[in-house]
């Protein structure tokens, strides 16, 4: 599982190259996220849109990248597939974080 | 097989499973039996939405089992499924420690109303989405062994 970053205008987008963040990749998921965002400052946003699958592990790194940023570097989250959202719904984490169906400002990266 | 999954029924659970697999309990070994598991021929006309629940539960169970059965000791879990006309069934057996207390935990969900940001709960989700997912759910100790039976309705 890899992470990119990119900067855009007012926010880090962090695009999970992966296509599923689980009990296997969750470690890295979060050193990944710690290395990326290491230095900088305003929001985040994780573009999750090619992320078919998070287990509870997935979802307790995600969390853990949240607290790591702390309150003010908030971590957004971005294009929540149907499989996704469901774990997010169930246990309530979708009202905890802003989720964007797309990356902010359409500016999804093309490939 | 009966129409209905009904995990009480004599021939649920000695009927001949449409997927079965032994995998090694470790992380990666979990997440390659998903696959497998997803592509099984017998689960093809699940809907997304079925399919996608039955991934999140048996990731659940299984990791379940890497991480606290086999905390101490690695060993192999069987994974077995059936297909009824009404849902899916699935046996997880392994040879590890057992429940403690001999009970599935209660998997009650943190409530995450009121919490800082910095105590939000980063685990504790497992049992919680097992038991909201599944519609029927059992665990025994059978000598040395867990096993672990739950339905999914899922027409």
């Amino acid at each position: 599982m890899e992470l990119v970053a990119e900067p855009h205008d007012g926010f880090l987008a962090i695009r999970v190259e992966g296509d599923r963040i689980d009990a296997a990749s969750a470690i890295r998921f979060k050193d990944r996220m710690r290395e990326l965002t290491q230095g900088g400052q305003g929001r985040v946003v994780l573009d999750m849109a090619r992320v078919s699958f998070l287990d509870s592990s997935g979802l307790g790194a995600v969390v853990a990248a949240m607290k790591a940023l702390g309150r003010e570097r908030p971590l957004e989250l971005s294009g929540l597939t149907p499989t996704v959202q469901k774990v997010f719904r169930l246990t309530r984490m979708d009202s905890v974080f802003t989720i964007h169906p797309s990356l902010p400002g359409g500016l999804r990266h093309v490939s | 097989m009966s129409a209905d999954c009904i995990p009480a029924a004599p021939d649920t659970w000695t009927a001949a499973a449409g997927f079965s697999l032994v995998l090694p309990g470790t992380p990666l070994g979990v997440r390659d039996a998903l696959d497998r598991a997803m592509a099984a021929p017998c689960l093809a006309d699940l809907s997304d939405m079925a399919r996608g629940s039955l991934w999140i539960v048996l990731a659940e169970v299984l990791n379940n089992v890497t991480e606290h059965a086999y905390a101490t000791a690695r060993g192999t879990i069987v994974l077995r499924l059936w297909r009824f006309e009404s849902g899916v069934a699935a046996e997880v057996v392994d040879h590890g420690a057992p429940m403690p207390g001999l009970e599935l935990p209660a998997g009650r969900l943190t409530d995450i109303d009121s919490l800082p940001l910095e105590d939000l709960p980063e685990g504790g989700f497992g049992w919680f989405l097992i038991r909201t997912m599944t519609d029927w759910l059992i665990y025994d100790r059978v000598g040395q062994q867990n096993r672990l039976r739950f339905c999914m309705e899922c027409a």
